[in-house]
C-alpha cells in the first residue's frame, strides 16, 4: 500500500553538522494494517513522517502509495490521501473558531474552496451526531471556540477532522504523548474505533510499548535511520519488546503505560 | 453636535477603513504589514490623479481601491516569494511606493478643492455612514464564506490549512491585497475629505490603525458577540474623539503624534496587565 524506496535524507549538508537520517532506507506498509514505529528520539521517526507527507523532500528515493509515486506531490496536495494527527493537540485545529467551523472545514477537505458560506444548517445533526461518538459532550458545544477546550478534547477533535474523509494512509505522530495518562488511554480507544470501523492504514509513532503491542497490527523499531526490529504482534511479547527497547539504550525516553 | 466632535467622528470613520484593512493583515493573518504607510497616500494620489483626468469621483474611488490591491501583491511577492521577511518586505513597498506616490502627479501635493468629491451631494457624514457600513457588511460577509474562513485559518494554523489540501500562500495574498485595497480606499476618502493629497498623509498611519484596533479591542473586550469589524470601527472613531478631546483641552495638533502612540501604549499595557475574569471563566466552562 505504501512503499518507501532507497530514500536518502540528510540535515544540515555541507556544514559541520552535518547529519545523515537515512541512507538507502526501506519500508512496506500493507493496506489496512497498523503500524507501530518505535526508536529513540532522533532515530528518524519524525523525519520519516514529514517525507511521506510531505513536509520535508529527500535528496532520493521515492514515495509510493498505492503504485502511485507522490514525489513530485506538494504537502497540502497529499493531503487527499493522507491524514495525520501530530503531537501538539493545536496543530490539528484552528484555535480561534468554534467547534462547527472546525468540522465544517475539514468537511470540505480538499474540495473547491469558493465563496459559499462556509456553515451548512443542514447538516449541524451529521456533525452532531459524528462527535456523540467520541462521547466528550462536544455536539452540545458546537459554537465554542476550539481554543477554550481541554488538550484531549482538542486532540479528539483533530482525530476526527483527520478521518472525517477517510484517508488512505492516517499518520498519528506521538498524538497522546502530550496528553494526561487517563485522557491519553481514552484518544487510544477512539483512535482504534475510528481505525478499526473504517478500515483506514496506520502508521502510529510512540514511545508507549504498551500501547504497540496492544493497538498494532505490526512493531518496527527504528535506530538511527535504520529498522532493527520488524515483527508481527503476537511474535513478541511485551517483556521481550521493552527489553529490546532498553538494550538499544532508549531508556531515556522509555514511557510504560501507567 | 460641536463641530470638533462631528469632524473627529467624520475622521474616525474614514480611519476605520483603514483599520478594517489592517485588522485583516495584523489580526487574522498575523502579519505586521507597514506598506500601507505607502499605499495611503499611494490611494491619495491615485484619486487625485483620476479626478484631474476627468473620472467621476466614484469611479476615482474604486479604481484607488482597485490599484491599491497591487501594493498587496508586492509585499507578497517579497514575502513570499522572495523569501525576505514580512516586517522588512512592508517597509520595503512602502518605500518603493513614497517614490511612485511622487510620480503619480508629479508634485507631493495635489489640491482637489476645485474638483467635484463622493460628499459633493449630501452630508459628508452620512455618506462615511454609508461607504463605511457597506465595506462593514462586505467584509462580515465574506468572513461567513469558505475562502474568509480558510483566510482566517491561515492565520491560526498553517498545518491545518494544508492538510485541508490548500496552499496557504493564496490565503497570504488575497489578505494582503484586500488590506491594502481598502487602506488605498481610506487614503482617497481622506483625500477627499480634507480637500488635498499629500505625500506626508501616511506617516505613522500604521500606529492609527494599530491604536484603532487596539483601542477596539480593549473596550469591548469581554463581549465575544461583536465582529472583529466593528470593533475596528469603534475603535477607529473612540480613537479620533480622544485626539478632539486632547485638542479641545489645549494640546497643539503636533502633539497628537506622542498622543496616538501613548494611546497604543496605554491600552496595549492594559490588555496585559489587566485581570480578565470573564475570559478566564470562560475557558473553565469551555475546559469542563
Amino acid at each position: 500500500m505504501l512503499k518507501i524506496n532507497n530514500i536518502k535524507k540528510t540535515f544540515n549538508m555541507g556544514t559541520e553538522n552535518e547529519l545523515i537520517i537515512f541512507d538507502d532506507f526501506n519500508l512496506s506498509i500493507e493496506k489496512g494494517e497498523c503500524t507501530s514505529i518505535l526508536g529513540a528520539n532522533g532515530c528518524g521517526k519524525s523525519t520519516l513522517f514529514n517525507i511521506i507527507s510531505g513536509v520535508l523532500s529527500q535528496e532520493k528515493g521515492e514515495v509510493i502509495l498505492n503504485g502511485k509515486n507522490i514525489n513530485s506531490l506538494k504537502e497540502n496536495e497529499r493531503a487527499q490521501f493522507i491524514g495525520r494527527v501530530h503531537q501538539n493537540p493545536s496543530m490539528g485545529v484552528s484555535p480561534s473558531l468554534t467547534i462547527l467551523e472546525n468540522i465544517s472545514l475539514s468537511e470540505k477537505k480538499c474540495q473547491k474552496f469558493g465563496l459559499k458560506k462556509l456553515i451548512n444548517r443542514n447538516k449541524i445533526d451529521d456533525f452532531k451526531e459524528i462527535l456523540k461518538t467520541l462521547d466528550l459532550g462536544l455536539e452540545d458545544k458546537l459554537n465554542t471556540e476550539v481554543k477554550f477546550l481541554s488538550g484531549g478534547q482538542r486532540q479528539s477533535l483533530s482525530l476526527l477532522m483527520a478521518t472525517l474523509k477517510k484517508p488512505e494512509l492516517l499518520l498519528l505522530d506521538e498524538h497522546t504523548a502530550a496528553l494526561d495518562p487517563k485522557t491519553s488511554r481514552l484518544i487510544m480507544e477512539k483512535t482504534q474505533e475510528l481505525i478499526k470501523t473504517h478500515s483506514i492504514t496506520t502508521m502510529m509513532i510512540s514511545h508507549n510499548v504498551r500501547d504497540a503491542i496492544k493497538y498494532s497490527d505490526r512493531i518496527i523499531m527504528l535506530d538511527k535511520g535504520n529498522v532493527v526490529l520488524d515483527v508481527r504482534n503476537g511474535d513478541i511479547t511485551e517483556k521481550e519488546l521493552v527489553s529490546i527497547y532498553n538494550s538499544r539504550n532508549f531508556d531515556s525516553s522509555l514511557r510504560e503505560a501507567v | 453636535m460641536n463641530s470638533l466632535l462631528l469632524t473627529a467622528v467624520e475622521q474616525g470613520l474614514v480611519f476605520s477603513i483603514l483599520a478594517i484593512g489592517v485588522f485583516i493583515t495584523y489580526k487574522i493573518l498575523d502579519f505586521a504589514d507597514l506598506s500601507v504607510e505607502g499605499t495611503f497616500p499611494f490611494g491619495a494620489f491615485i484619486f487625485a490623479r483620476f479626478i484631474t483626468l476627468g473620472l467621476s469621483p466614484i469611479l476615482s474611488t474604486l479604481l484607488s481601491f482597485l490599484l491599491g490591491t497591487l501594493a498587496g501583491l508586492i509585499t507578497y511577492t517579497l514575502n513570499i516569494k522572495l523569501k525576505i521577511k514580512a516586517l522588512l518586505s512592508g517597509i520595503l513597498t512602502m518605500t518603493l511606493l513614497y517614490s511612485i506616490n511622487l510620480r503619480i502627479n508629479g508634485k507631493s501635493n495635489v489640491g482637489l478643492f476645485n474638483y467635484s468629491s463622493i460628499f459633493d451631494n449630501m452630508e459628508e457624514i452620512v455618506v462615511l455612514i454609508i461607504i463605511v457600513a457597506i465595506v462593514k457588511i462586505l467584509m462580515d460577509l465574506f468572513l461567513k464564506t469558505e475562502v474568509g474562513y480558510l483566510l482566517i485559518a491561515t492565520g491560526d494554523n498553517e498545518t491545518l490549512v494544508k492538510s485541508l489540501g490548500e496552499n496557504c500562500n493564496k490565503y497570504k495574498l488575497i489578505g494582503l491585497m484586500l488590506s491594502n485595497g481598502l487602506v488605498a480606499l481610506s487614503g482617497a476618502l481622506m483625500a477627499q475629505f480634507q480637500g488635498f493629497a499629500d505625500i506626508t498623509m501616511g506617516t505613522s498611519i500604521i500606529v492609527v490603525a494599530l491604536a484603532s484596533i487596539i483601542i477596539g479591542d480593549t473596550v469591548f473586550r469581554n463581549s465575544r458577540k461583536l465582529r472583529g469589524t466593528t470593533r475596528a470601527i469603534i475603535g477607529a472613531v473612540t480613537y479620533k474623539l480622544i485626539g478632539a478631546v486632547a485638542i479641545d483641552l489645549g494640546l497643539e495638533p503636533t502633539d497628537l503624534k506622542a498622543i496616538s502612540a501613548l494611546i497604543v501604549i496605554v491600552f496595549l499595557s492594559y490588555n496585559t496587565f489587566s485581570p480578565d475574569l470573564k475570559i478566564k471563566k470562560q475557558k473553565k466552562e469551555g475546559a469542563l
